[in-house]
């Protein structure tokens, strides 16, 4: 299985209304030839809707799709050649792994030899070599998705379209598979489009995400460019675990209260949040980081890292994270100490207040 | 850790205890509803399996062999199997298509679709019978509406006879058909279709080799109940059949009512149990009936 029969997605102006909530209200979207695009969005933001549409299960009420240069908004699903992997699976219970994964195959005429080749092809892929002749509920959570994804390759589609598939699964199995993957689509070189509500998984995989939220695409970028400059509060907050605090930019200084901040570029004034994430603080540090002060309100052990809560003038609470390595906790300054909280000027982040 | 070092630690002889009141508890809630089916269902059918085989007070095997014997009986064992096998083709022809409509419809039709189907099981089998008399009668309401039609010049012979019999009771099965079938769509995942489609089937293909497999514990459920309560049919072919159509049941009535011949009845009876049985036996064989639930399911 090769690339090169991957397809370039288009979509321009589509909508799709459920009463008067509009589940799409104009989504433009480009996805390259071979590119692996996460969905990623809160339930209810639309994701699930964009990917039913493009698989064909839902109709829009207007917009085009286009694969390569074919419309497709008006093509049924079985003419549409996808790959789709559905989060619940979908393997027909009635059959056993190999029949599953011939059945694209069958429908299209391929037989005997050939098709036991490809379906043995495509479940070695998978790392399932062995199990084609397992009845489908004698499979682990994890073998079923490895089966789905084996059955949604093995006719060579140019897009493959990933609605959750990882999210039936344990912790450590989903990240073992969010490798597989990425080193699958690799291999494959197939269009992947993926719906996800989890953003370390969007950010392991995707070559680029697009944040959707109320029907509409937020921010489309590469996973580090959407993590250190996100465009709004809502992207700043879905991505990460941020806190926001106020802050205002008059004559090109940026201040919180009474506090100047150095940034990296100044924007133009007006009212801001700065985006503090956990990873980016130090407690103390030296001078030519940007401080500011506050009182230690608790500290949490867990495992990895501790987590301390810290207390800002004016009530808001910051987390920062600790790494839990010799002599960090103890050297912690108790509750109730005032300390002060050190962040990068290269990772002062502003986003506009909403 | 040996069961006797366990039996000696703390609590370990109370929380036996719980558990088997817990058991007792459930035990005596059951009995009252074993002892009624114990002195109501096998005395009395036990009752008749031993008069089966009596006759003038010695034991014969005589009213056995008259089934094999007479005639009469042959056929009518063949227009019992006849108007059960048609009833059923007919209930599943009709009712499949309509468990599949309530299954797409969503939760609140559904539901009213579902209530709609089972309105005819409020009403007594009886009088929906003598309902069907009135449409199907000569000067019934079918036959004046066809003929205020133009649609037929003569009234058609709807009833007493094979046809109104078949008519009848296939008003009364199809929701028989419809429940245990519904309850097995509904636990189709739409995944299952969906995957289908996007693997490259068209819907007819994936309605043949996806749906139709999963619902087929139902369909077998359904089919199963609606033959063998088909089999066992009394009122509907007495009234609607006009003494043309004579089933196993209704011989059975005769024999007791007109001849008082408990032996002949019950033996008509014990054969007509252990066919039931039979079928039963044979369809689960071929669809395990517990796999309703497991389907769709995970």
């Amino acid at each position: 299985m090769t690339a090169g029969r991957a397809l370039p997605i288009t979509v321009r102006g589509l909508v799709r209304r459920y009463g008067k909530v509009a589940a799409l209200d104009g989504v433009d979207l480009d996805v390259a030839q071979g590119e692996f695009l996460t969905l990623l969005g809160p339930s209810g933001s639309g994701k699930t809707t964009l990917l039913m549409i493009m698989a064909g299960f839902t109709r829009p009420d207007a917009g085009s799709v286009k694969f390569g240069n074919v419309e497709m908004v008006r093509t049924p699903p079985h003419k549409r050649n996808l790959g789709v992997v559905f989060q619940s699976y979908a393997l027909f219970p009635h059959m056993d792994v190999a029949a599953n994964v011939a059945f694209p195959l069958t429908l299209r005429g391929v037989g005997g030899a050939e098709r036991e080749r490809r379906v043995k092809q495509a479940l070695e892929q998978v790392q399932l070599g062995a199990l084609g002749g397992r009845r489908v509920d004698q499979l682990s959570g994890g073998q079923r998705q490895r089966v789905a994804l084996a059955r949604a390759i093995v006719f060579e589609p140019g897009i493959l379209l990933m609605d959750e598939p990882l999210s039936a699964l344990d912790k450590k199995l989903r990240e073992q598979m969010q490798i597989e993957l990425r080193h699958l689509h690799r291999s494959l070189g197939t269009t992947v489009i993926y719906v996800t509500h989890d953003q370390r998984e969007a950010l392991t995989l995707s070559d680029r995400i697009a944040v959707i939220d109320q029907g509409q695409i937020q921010q489309i970028d590469t996973p580090q460019r959407l993590y250190e400059e996100p465009a709004s509060h809502f992207v700043a907050d879905f991505i990460g675990d941020s806190t926001f605090v106020p802050v205002t930019v008059a004559g090109g200084v940026a201040r919180w209260r009474d506090v100047p901040l150095r940034l990296p570029t100044a924007p133009r004034d007006g009212a801001y949040l700065l985006v503090l994430r956990p990873e980016k603080l130090v407690l103390g540090g030296a001078p030519d980081l940007n401080g500011i002060d506050a009182e230690v309100a608790e500290i949490v052990y867990q495992g990895d890292s501790v987590r301390v809560d810290v207390r800002l003038a004016g009530g808001d609470i910051v987390t920062l994270r600790e790494l839990a390595r010799a002599g960090r906790i103890a050297a912690l300054p108790p509750p109730g100490s005032i300390v002060r909280l050190g962040f990068d000027p290269a990772d002062t982040l502003l986003v506009p207040a909403p | 850790m040996t069961a006797e070092a366990v039996a000696d630690r703390l609590n370990a002889a109370g929380i036996r205890a719980d558990a088997r009141r817990e058991k007792s508890a459930l035990a005596a809630l059951t009995a009252p509803s074993f002892v009624i089916l114990g002195l109501m269902l096998f005395i009395p059918v036990g009752w008749l399996f031993w008069l089966s085989f009596i006759e003038d007070g010695a034991f014969s095997l005589e009213n056995y062999t008259r089934m094999v014997v007479e005639p009469a009986y042959r056929s009518i064992f063949l227009t019992t199997l006849e108007l059960s096998v048609l009833v059923t083709v007919l209930s599943v022809l009709l009712g499949y298509p309509v468990a599949y409509m309530i299954a797409m419809l969503p939760p609140r039709a559904a539901s009213i679709t579902l209530t709609l189907v089972l309105v005819p099981f409020w009403t007594a089998i009886l009088v929906r019978t003598y309902a069907w008399l009135v449409l199907l009668q000569r000067r019934g309401v079918v036959n004046s509406v066809l003929m205020s039609w133009g649609i037929i010049d003569e009234p058609l012979q709807l009833v007493h006879n094979f046809t109104g019999t078949a008519i009848g009771m296939l008003h009364i099965m199809i929701p028989f058909l419809v429940l245990p079938l519904y309850a097995n769509m509904r636990a189709i995942d739409r995944d299952y279709v969906r995957a289908a489609a996007s693997l490259g089937a068209s819907p007819v293909t994936a309605f043949f080799k996806v749906y139709l497999p999963l619902s087929i514990p139902g369909l077998a459920a359904g089919t199963v109940m609606v033959f063998i309560i088909c089999l066992g049919f009394y009122i509907t072919p007495q009234f609607l059949g006009g003494g043309r159509v004579t089933t196993i049941s209704m011989k059975i009535q005769q024999n007791v009512a007109t001849y008082f011949n408990w032996g002949a009845a019950s033996s008509l009876g014990v054969v007509l149990f252990l066919s039931t049985i039979l079928i039963f036996w044979g369809f689960s064989r071929l669809f395990p009936l517990r796999r309703i639930t497991e389907v769709g399911g995970s």
